[in-house]
């Protein structure tokens, strides 16, 4: 079990944005593997449910609407798509927090992976609405089971932080 | 320093409370980017040119070319293990293949200088070569939601928007946003992606419809059986974006029956792609010649002439109005036994003005009857500026 560390904006908001940031600009590159390419996991979904369940916050949303459009710049997607995502993930976690806190892990792992499949149900609509057809499903389902797998990089963040304010322990 | 060790440390608000309207008011702030980058359609080439996404382009394209090195190095490591392994079958095979393409080489020389020559005899104006600009990708988005791709050589190197993409195997998008150094290309897999192609074997047109994953759509396919199974799709050159035959990919069926096209483009990663520096169309196009509504200047004996007719206008009294009515009382007390003239003129006036009002909206003027002969020759074309308020204005259709 990892050591937990006390709340500073700068270990539980800023530094796990910038790595997931960097992952992102890494999951980007034009490389092929045996002829498969990278995966595009959404990285800052990770933030947006670590976040919301370690305690509430006035940076966090801040910060995830700026990751969400780095992500839409980034990948050159509508401009505010993941950003609302994120924000809409972040909330609804926040709003349901008392029923995930103290969870084992593999109930935890069911949440994320319902907050993750409602963003990409959300962008998906969004999009339809937007060219007035509709995405690649696979494609799309792929990228949300990428996303999925990264729990354990939300655990590793509750993990270190849950305990940091005892107020919301 | 904690938020809360610093000068707003004895400032005490309930957090829960604070959170929840951060969390509002930053989904706000991302729904109203969005509506407004919708509003905006900044993601297609035909927008106009966004700083933003530019700027960012251009920040970003340095680091990931430096982030994206090793993965490309340790990529080409793997393709090299790989080829090595494989270089017995890869020769059989291309030696084969080598063989097959010959009889096409000679083909093509022969249908080449046959061309030569029909283009020479009909004296065809056919398309100059257009250059090529090689770039490197340095990013690649492949989500379900954008395909696009970041390219390091912008309008310093002569890119435009619009300007068409190819890799060594075939299409591959379209520049949709520049900068000095970067470009940013939009992939024919995206869902914002339609392109105008056409079958090879049939000449049947097609929109090619992107829709994130790896096989576009074809949409808007006409016809008893257009296209085939492995069918050739080529660009068409409609509408000018792309030069026309350029080679796109093979015609394929999904499972739900759904014409596919698998891209040339897709053969292998890309790495390296090739710009084209072609002028379509719409950059040829000024916008502002277009739609610059000022009139050529009129002589002075176009000007006394419309001065006349507008004073002629202006001293004849409207059917209806007050001054005709009292016209029209003067003639029937001095002639009662005479029927009035107006009640036939009325009609024909009406008439005439018809296809006045047709010519601001755009429909062809019905045909006049009999009785209205300077209706056949058209209304009396004024311009809106230079005709006195209250009179009927009609614009020559061919000077807008």
């Amino acid at each position: 079990m990892a050591a937990y560390q006390p709340l500073q904006p700068w270990s539980w908001l800023i530094v796990p944005t910038l790595v997931c940031l960097f992952g992102t600009v890494i999951m980007a590159a034009p490389a092929r593997f045996l002829g498969l390419a990278l995966p595009e996991p959404v990285f800052p979904m990770v933030l947006a449910f670590a976040w919301a369940v370690i305690r509430p916050s006035i940076l966090g949303p801040f910060l995830l609407l700026l990751t969400g459009l780095f992500l839409d710049l980034f990948w050159h997607g509508t401009l505010g798509l993941w950003a609302l995502c994120l924000i809409l993930v972040y909330g609804i976690a926040l709003l349901v927090r008392n029923l995930m806190v103290g969870q084992s892990v593999r109930v935890l792992w069911v949440w994320y992976g319902v907050f993750t499949t409602l963003a990409f149900i959300v962008a998906y609509l969004v999009v339809v609405a937007r060219v007035h057809a509709t995405p690649n499903l696979i494609n799309a389902v792929w990228q949300a089971g990428v996303t999925i797998l990264l729990f354990p990089f939300a655990r590793r963040l509750i993990e270190q932080f849950e305990d940091a304010d005892i107020r919301f322990r | 320093m904690s938020f809360r060790d610093g000068p707003l440390q004895d400032l005490r608000i309930p957090l829960a409370w604070a959170a929840t309207v951060a969390t509002l008011a930053a989904g706000v702030a991302a729904l109203f980017l969005m509506i407004e980058d919708h509003h905006s359609n900044t993601r297609s080439a035909d927008a106009p040119p966004t700083p933003v996404r530019n700027q960012f382009d251009e920040s970003v394209g340095p680091v990931s070319a430096m982030f994206a090195a090793p993965l490309r190095w340790a990529g080409d490591a793997g393709d090299y293990v790989r080829d090595y392994f494989n270089a017995v079958d890869e020769n059989r095979r291309l030696k084969k293949q080598v063989a097959d393409l010959m009889a096409y080489k000679e083909a093509a020389q022969r249908l080449q200088n046959i061309n030569a020559r029909y283009e020479a005899l009909l004296q065809l104006r056919t398309e100059p070569a257009a250059k090529m600009v090689t770039a490197r990708v340095v990013a690649d988005a492949r989500g379900p939601f954008s395909h696009a791709r970041l390219a390091d050589a912008g309008s310093d190197s002569g890119i435009r928007i619009g300007n068409p993409v190819l890799s060594e195997h075939g299409v591959v998008g379209r520049v949709v946003g520049v900068s000095k150094t970067v470009s940013r290309v939009l992939l024919l897999t995206d869902v914002d992606s339609r392109t105008p192609v056409l079958v090879n074997s049939t000449n049947a047109r097609a929109i090619l419809a992107g829709d994130g994953g790896d096989a576009p759509k074809l949409s808007y396919l006409r016809g008893h059986e257009p296209v085939k199974r492995g069918d050739v799709i080529l660009t068409s050159g409609d509408g000018g974006l792309y030069p026309r035959g350029l080679p796109v990919g093979v015609a394929d069926k999904d499972i739900f029956g759904q014409w596919r096209v698998r891209l040339y483009s897709d053969r292998s990663a890309l790495d390296y792609v090739r710009i084209m520096l072609f002028t379509d169309f719409s950059q040829l196009v000024d916008d502002q010649a277009l739609n610059n509504r000022a009139l050529p200047p009129i002589s002075a004996a176009e000007k006394a002439q419309i001065d006349q007719a507008v004073a002629a206008r202006i001293a004849t009294p409207r059917p209806g109005s007050p001054e005709a009515q009292a016209a029209a009382d003067k003639s029937a007390a001095a002639k009662p036994a005479t029927p009035a003239p107006t009640a036939a003129t009325a009609p024909a006036a009406k008439t005439a003005l018809k296809p006045a009002a047709n010519a601001v909206h755009g429909k062809s003027p019905a045909p006049a009857p009999a009785q209205a002969p300077q209706a056949t020759h058209g209304p009396r074309v004024l311009h809106p500026s230079r005709t006195s308020p209250g009179n009927p204005v009609a614009v020559v259709p061919g000077r807008r």
